[in-house]
């Protein structure tokens, strides 16, 4: 023995997840934004944000899919059993965000109008439904000898619907704090008045799901509020209250950078918060990571190129980010 | 598991997948002819291939976007409809897949920003290693998927351990022994596929009057491309079949129509014919002597396995195999036939002026393509009834759902796909009809464009990119 191969490879699977949850966030923020933007030169700007770097962003979904793939085989084949229906309905929708990108810009003057409704819809599909499947997820599958037995309707309940509208809340949020960081002007003005609501609506959402979850799952309720643990984790309700209270006054002034910078840290606060409710059911609400884990010749060849490989890629998507740093202006038609 | 929803999660496989390999079989060729006209302008300094460098990468922006989007829904097919093979076979098809992502696809999603819009961000240097990145990427991309579904087909480094696959060597894994030739064979004909979209484009403007350097000069390329690679494609596909008849006999005996051997005798080609499953022999042949014989065994009198040998359950549908090997075989043979008449018009010095050449090289355009579709019909049809070749069948790899679920999902991928993919094919179209043009760089954003209140602060970036372009030397 020695390295606990399971727990390295969940803690990698988690990284990759945050790192989509936050990069596409912002992405798929953006075309939440859309409708309360109608210009089309504010369209133009708002999408040419992130016209460089959405497809990276969205790579790390699909280091997700493939980490859970390669480290825990049974764990993939489970939840994509179970929720088979959202995430063909997420993929369809990544399907239309996607290409809008590129079609946007190529589409006649009458025809631009159907793909920024791609873009919206779309964007708005793929965040809804991974909501839906994030509150599937903590609600639990059924599972018999390593297979799922659930129906395959289960992920469909007000809890589920309403985690779905949370991850909406919570991307439009990360797409706002990213404009007011990379617009100026008029625009950047008008973001930091959708952005107040916004927190509210977030603040709300994890609020009403940290009240939630404890009261339907007893296991929940015992990882939180049995002692010590009730100490240990006091911490994380309390630093979201003081991010979101920080957030609240500073969107409103002449911060740039600080309010995209204030809300990753409540999206990990959130992040986190899910993590210890579950943690550590790769299965919840009984299968661990280590009962569920790939044979150690899988997870260790794996490891060896995650742990070599993300430092490059982390360093040479921080270089992209870096060419195209600074604010992005109407007219610098990447296009 | 009722038979019906199998059938629907096959079906569905098969449509997406089909779709998916479109696009990146256009990636790979596309971007290593980028990074060629992108060395080539920085060698020569001669401005057609930087026109024809921001002609194709428009092209190949619409489709990059199509191949990440339907390759994404892929990553995930594998869990939503064959959850059994995943969780069967996951511990050596994730690593492999696990490893794509990590090497191929950050790295051509990190450095396609500044490719497509760093042009005038970066220096040139520093854009042409993006470009090489992005190549290099898909090439490492295709060895990962490859060494993937060459393990399925011929599986080895690895024991079953409670019922799941256990990876015993990597290498033996990596290196399975249809993994060099399939590599190879599929990285090549997304080259061709290239070439003769490429030479196709120039064919239509050639016939439309269109006869500008940049037009004369990617027919050429292509052409110059498709004599160089037609051939060793051939060759190279050979070796593929014979490694096939050393390792998925079955798969061979279908493709060549072969029920039966009769002792002493050589085995003939079937060239056209019926496979007829229940009768067990073709109708309608027309068959060669021997010549089976000579292409398989490379002798006169040589016998393989016939289909008759194999169990019935155990063989793949024949019809499907046996034609569309046929499909793809006839389109390389064309392909070889235009390069050549190609080369001879240029040694005539009629490449440009031949409308005849230019006709048929313009209908040749999809067929590298259509070629592709029917080789992965081939083989993947081959390899069934096994979704990992005599060791897992694809009924048992099915995941459990109902035919609803299954028909719901297939339904919407067909509407979607369809819209989608078939606007993006559209808009592909519409940029190649619009031809290469002289590159002008971006302009600076005229003032009344820009609002009042950022029209200060726009201009010294404003001032940035007008020092670039004359960095650039246009």
């Amino acid at each position: 023995m020695g390295i606990d191969l399971p727990l390295l490879w969940a803690l990698i699977i988690l990284f990759g997840v945050f790192m989509y949850v936050v990069m596409d966030g912002f992405d798929l923020g953006i075309g939440i934004l859309f409708p309360f933007f109608p210009d089309r030169t504010d369209r133009d700007v708002m999408m040419n944000t992130v016209a460089p770097v959405w497809d990276g962003n969205e790579t790390w979904l699909v280091l997700g899919g493939a980490g859970l793939m390669a480290a825990f085989p049974m764990a993939y084949a489970a939840i994509l059993d179970a929720f088979m229906l959202p995430l063909v309905f997420m993929l369809l929708g990544l399907v239309f965000r996607g290409v809008a990108f590129e079609f946007r810009f190529k589409a006649s003057d009458q025809s631009r109008h159907l793909w920024d409704k791609a873009f919206i819809l779309g964007s708005l599909c793929a965040a809804f439904f991974q909501g839906v499947t994030l509150g599937a997820y903590i609600d639990g599958l059924p599972m018999l000898n390593r297979n799922y037995v659930g129906g395959p309707f289960e992920w469909l309940t007000p809890f589920t619907a309403f985690t779905g509208v949370g991850v909406v809340a919570a991307y439009a949020l990360l797409g706002c704090t990213w404009l007011i960081f990379k617009t100026e002007g008029p625009l950047q003005d008008r973001m930091r008045h959708v952005a107040r609501p916004l927190i509210w609506v977030v603040l709300a959402v994890i609020g009403a799901i940290s009240l939630w979850t404890p009261l339907a799952h007893p296991d929940i309720a015992h990882r939180w509020f049995s002692l010590p643990n009730l100490f240990y984790f006091a911490p994380v309700p309390l630093l979201v209250l003081l991010v979101t209270f920080s957030l609240i006054k500073r969107v409103g002034r002449e911060a740039h950078a600080g309010p995209f910078v204030l809300t990753l840290c409540l999206v990990f606060l959130g992040y986190s918060g899910l993590g210890i409710s579950v943690w550590p059911h790769i299965l919840p609400p009984d299968i661990t990571i280590w009962q569920a884990a790939a044979p150690p010749q899988s997870q260790g060849f794996a490891l060896v190129g995650a742990l070599l490989i993300i430092p490059l890629i982390l360093m040479y998507t921080a270089w992209s980010y870096y060419v195209f740093r600074g604010k992005v202006r109407a007219g610098d038609g990447y296009h | 598991m009722n038979i019906d929803a199998l059938l629907l999660a096959r079906i569905q496989f098969a449509f997406t997948i089909s779709f998916h390999i479109i696009f990146p079989a256009i990636t790979i060729g596309l971007a290593s002819y980028l990074a060629v006209l992108e060395g080539f302008w920085l060698k020569t300094r001669n401005p057609v291939y930087r026109d024809l460098y921001h002609f194709w990468i428009k092209i190949f922006s619409v489709n990059f976007g199509m191949g990440v989007v339907s390759g994404l829904v892929m990553a995930y097919q594998f869990g939503t409809n064959w959850s059994q093979f995943s969780a069967f076979a996951g511990s050596v098809t994730g690593p492999l897949l696990a490893y794509e992502v990590l090497t191929a696809f950050f790295l051509e999603a990190g450095f396609l920003g500044v490719m497509l819009f760093g042009w005038n961000r970066v220096g040139p240097g520093l854009h042409f290693f993006s470009t090489i990145m992005v190549a290099v990427g898909t090439l490492i991309s295709s060895t990962w998927i490859i060494a993937s579904n060459s393990w399925m087909q011929t599986p080895q480094g690895f024991e079953i351990i409670d019922g799941r696959v256990v990876p015993t060597d990597w290498l033996a894994v990596i290196f399975n022994p249809s993994f060099p030739y399939r590599l190879v064979h599929m990285v090549l004909a997304a080259f061709l596929a290239t070439a003769l979209i490429v030479g196709a484009s120039a064919a239509w403007h050639f016939l439309r009057g269109n006869r500008s350097v940049a037009v004369k000069k990617m027919f050429a390329m292509a052409m110059g491309m498709l004599l160089l690679v037609a051939p060793i494609q051939a060759f190279v596909g050979d070796a593929h079949g014979l490694n096939t008849l050393q390792h998925q006999p079955a798969k061979i005996a279908a493709i060549e129509g072969h029920w039966e051997n009769t002792p002493g005798e050589g085995v003939p080609l079937v060239v056209f014919g019926w496979p007829d499953m229940k009768a067990e022999t073709n109708r309608f042949a027309f068959e060669i002597p021997h010549l089976g014989s000579l292409v398989l065994t490379h002798s006169w009198d040589g016998q393989f396995k016939p289909l008759k040998e194999f169990a019935p359950e155990d063989r793949p549908y024949v019809p499907i195999v046996f034609w569309s090997f046929r499909v793809m075989v006839g389109l390389g043979l064309l392909m070889i036939a235009l390069a050549l008449w190609a080369a001879w018009a240029r040694w005539r010095g009629t490449l440009y002026e031949s409308r005849r050449l230019h006709k048929v090289a313009l209908v040749m355009g999809p067929a590298g393509l259509v070629a592709i579709l029917a080789g992965w019909f081939t083989t993947e049809t081959g390899r069934q009834p096994w979704v990992v070749y005599n060791v897992m069948r694809t009924a048992d790899a099915v995941s459990p759902h109902g035919a609803f679920e299954v028909g719901l999902a297939l339904v919407l991928f067909i509407v979607v796909y369809f819209a989608v993919f078939g606007a993006g094919i559209g808009y592909i179209l519409k940029l190649i009809a619009k031809g290469p043009h002289p590159f002008e760089p971006p302009l600076p954003p005229p003032d009344e464009k820009v609002s009042a209140g950022v029209a200060t602060s726009s201009r010294p970036l404003s001032a940035a990119i007008t020092d670039r372009n004359v960095h650039f030397g246009d």
